[in-house]
């Protein structure tokens, strides 16, 4: 099976922190594909949905999240991952 | 019997949060459990320890269910670790061979909180505290110790230790206690985003720790500093400054009851800006007058997919009933090229704030806004909805979205459902709507001073230093724009409110009323003191 890939950004000034891992573990738990992520080009895959491992790789403001699926629905998983951390995790303020 | 040689003693610490407490300095109960444990069998230990992390399980599920928002979610961070099999492995891998359950997990979670400990920033290295919380909790359950340890301190008590875990900080009773000084911890810790949402005061990164315990301290969290055994001038001065503090919340509380009036007798409106309706309190919206602001963002931003009509209808109309027929302002979808949408395709721009965003964004997507408008036209029947509309600049688009909302209704009349059109005002944001607000005909307006300023100004507000010094709503440039609106509103009989964050600080509030404002729209937290502010805002004074 072929997996699909992508990258994201993290601009959460705060970094891939606790609010922001658990939003994103539920998300991945939501979807029945493997996905798995790491934090540098040369760094280790982790499983998307074990909040330990996520926290594990500290990533803050300014890494690259690099994500990668398989199985069902690999590619609307990885798009609602990435959409999630673009949105800076819904975190931000509205201004009004 | 007060300890007459006692010498005032002064130590820092960093103000996690602010706040003035004078009282008995107590020690925090040892909350460590000994674990003296008999092994039975690898099989006894593996059934003990599941045991007890479903019953943490359980806990913290009871305390989530009981808490406010932002508890929940700190204690959902500590559900979700539970919940992760990798969090427990190493601890069956040890029970496996040969260890028993406690020191399974102790050891376990040790090397996670060493980890965590290790990490060279400061939010990371908090996260230590929520992992030592769980710990703590598994090994209560399965030590059998029911609660946490007694936590009886005297009335007013002010609590010194090395830290608090969150689940601690909840279980507290803090109306009774003064607050709290700590030799670790962090402003970054969840139990000091905690003590600042409950106003409690808070010292951490305590620098030295007092031996004996005194029979009084004073707790200055505004300073950064816990005072022993105070002398008698110390202890006056603080006690002056407490309860001039308490008097200003009790008169904050107390003016929450009535409505807004000027000493000059100028009665103001006073509502709230709503962001989730789900965490504004009851009480909030019944001593408030409306809703002046309904940000419809909650409903489509951080979700999976873009909500349905009836959806969007369901949380208007619960919204408006529960401000029992006073008005409720909801502003149409607010966003722009820097808060993208489900499944919404906007391109990126350089400057969002410039871009796509607002009304320009809804008309550009009609599949987007037309649910939106059908529920809001649906939601109005008999109830006081106004609908206003975000980043208004020119009479066209008033135009053009008058259109929408008109063409929907004839829509949902063919359909055969009910409909009616709410009065539609316009937010005057832009500094062209401002200038030419005579050129905009609308049923009311409402000056969102946040991006009126960064307009004005040219200045964001996020950029540091000189940039953010500019963005200044008390500049005269936004003061007469916003004195020019409030002029023609009264001229053409438009009611004008003001929802930016410039209406909820009191500083700002006698020249915002100088203008004729007589509608304010604050943050939710903001209500009692600006009501009590209005109430004093004697004009010849300040």
């Amino acid at each position: 099976m072929t997996a699909v890939t992508a990258s994201v950004t993290i601009t959460h000034p705060i970094g891939l922190h606790a609010r922001p891992a658990v939003k994103l573990t539920k998300l991945a738990k939501s979807f029945a594909a493997d996905i798995r992520l790491r934090g540098s080009p040369d760094g280790e895959w982790v499983d998307a949905k074990s909040i330990v491992k996520v926290m594990s790789l500290k990533l803050r403001t300014g890494s690259v999240l690099e994500l990668q699926a398989r199985g069902e629905a690999a590619a609307p998983a990885l798009a609602a991952l990435q959409s999630l951390v673009e949105r800076n995790f819904d975190e931000a303020a509205v201004g009004s | 019997m007060k300890p007459r040689s006692a010498v005032e003693q002064r130590y820092r610490g960093v103000p996690a949060s602010p706040g003035l407490a004078m009282g008995a300095l107590v020690r925090l109960a040892a909350h460590a459990h000994a674990v003296a444990e008999t092994v039975e069998s690898a099989s006894a230990e593996k059934t003990r320890l599941e045991a007890a992390i479903g019953q943490a399980k359980n806990e913290l599920a009871a305390l989530i269910a009981a808490n406010d928002a932002m508890g929940a979610d700190i204690l959902e961070f500590q559900r979700e670790l539970l919940d992760d099999a990798a969090l427990a492995e190493p601890a069956f891998a040890a029970i496996a061979g040969g260890a028993g359950a406690a020191t399974a997990w102790r050891t376990a979670l040790g090397e996670q909180i060493a980890t965590y400990e290790s990490a060279d920033d400061d939010y990371f290295r908090a996260r230590a505290g929520d992992l030592a919380d769980l710990c703590d909790r598994v090994i209560a359950a399965l030590t059998g110790a029911t609660g946490a340890a007694r936590e009886d301190y005297p009335e007013g008590a002010i609590l010194l230790g090395d830290d608090l875990t969150p689940s601690r900080f909840l279980a507290m009773d803090w109306h009774r206690l003064g607050g709290a000084a700590l030799t670790a911890g962090s402003r970054a810790s969840h139990v000091a985003m905690l003590a600042r949402a409950r106003g409690v005061p808070l010292l951490t990164g305590l620098q030295g720790e007092p031996v004996g315990l005194a029979e009084e301290a004073v707790l200055d969290a505004q300073d950064g500093m816990l005072v022993v055994s105070p002398n008698a001038g110390t202890r006056a001065l603080y006690a002056k400054r407490i309860v001039a503090a308490q008097e200003q919340h009790r008169r904050a509380q107390a003016a929450l009851e009535h409505p807004a009036v000027t000493p000059a007798g100028q009665r103001i409106e006073v509502m709230v800006n709503v962001d989730d309706p789900g965490a504004v309190a009851d009480e909030i919206l019944a001593a408030s007058d409306g809703v002046g602001l309904l940000r419809t963002e909650f409903l489509f931003i951080g979700r999976p997919r873009l909500p349905t009509e009836d959806e969007q209808h369901a949380a208007y109309v619960r919204i408006l009933d529960r401000l029992g027929g006073k008005p409720v302002v909801i502003r149409t979808l607010d966003v722009g090229g820097d808060k993208p949408l489900p499944g919404v395709n906007i391109a990126a721009e350089t400057n969002p704030f410039l871009g796509l965003r607002g009304i320009r964004l809804c008309l550009e997507k009609p599949e987007l806004f037309r649910p939106q408008v059908r529920a809001l036209l649906r939601a109005g029947i008999n109830r006081a909805l106004r609908v206003m509309l975000p980043m208004i600049a020119t009479a066209d688009e008033l135009a053009e979205t008058r259109q929408i909302f008109a063409a929907c209704l004839a829509e949902l009349r063919t359909q055969g459902v009910a409909a009616e059109l709410p009065p539609l005002g316009i937010m005057v944001e832009t500094p062209a709507a401002a200038i030419a607000i005579d050129l905009l005909d609308a049923a009311f307006y409402s000056i969102g001073s946040n991006d009126l300023t960064q307009y004005v100004m040219a200045a964001a507000r996020d950029s540091g230093g000189r940039v953010a010094a500019l963005n200044d709503p008390g500049h005269p440039a936004v003061i007469r724009l916003i004195t020019h609106v409030v002029a023609h509103g009264q001229a053409n009989a438009r009611p004008v409110s003001l929802c930016g964050d410039m209406a909820s600080d009191p500083a700002l509030l006698k020249r915002l009323l100088a203008t004729g404002l007589k509608r304010l729209s604050v943050a939710p937290a903001a209500l009692g003191r600006i009501k009590l502010a209005i109430a004093e805002a004697d004009p010849d004074h300040g």
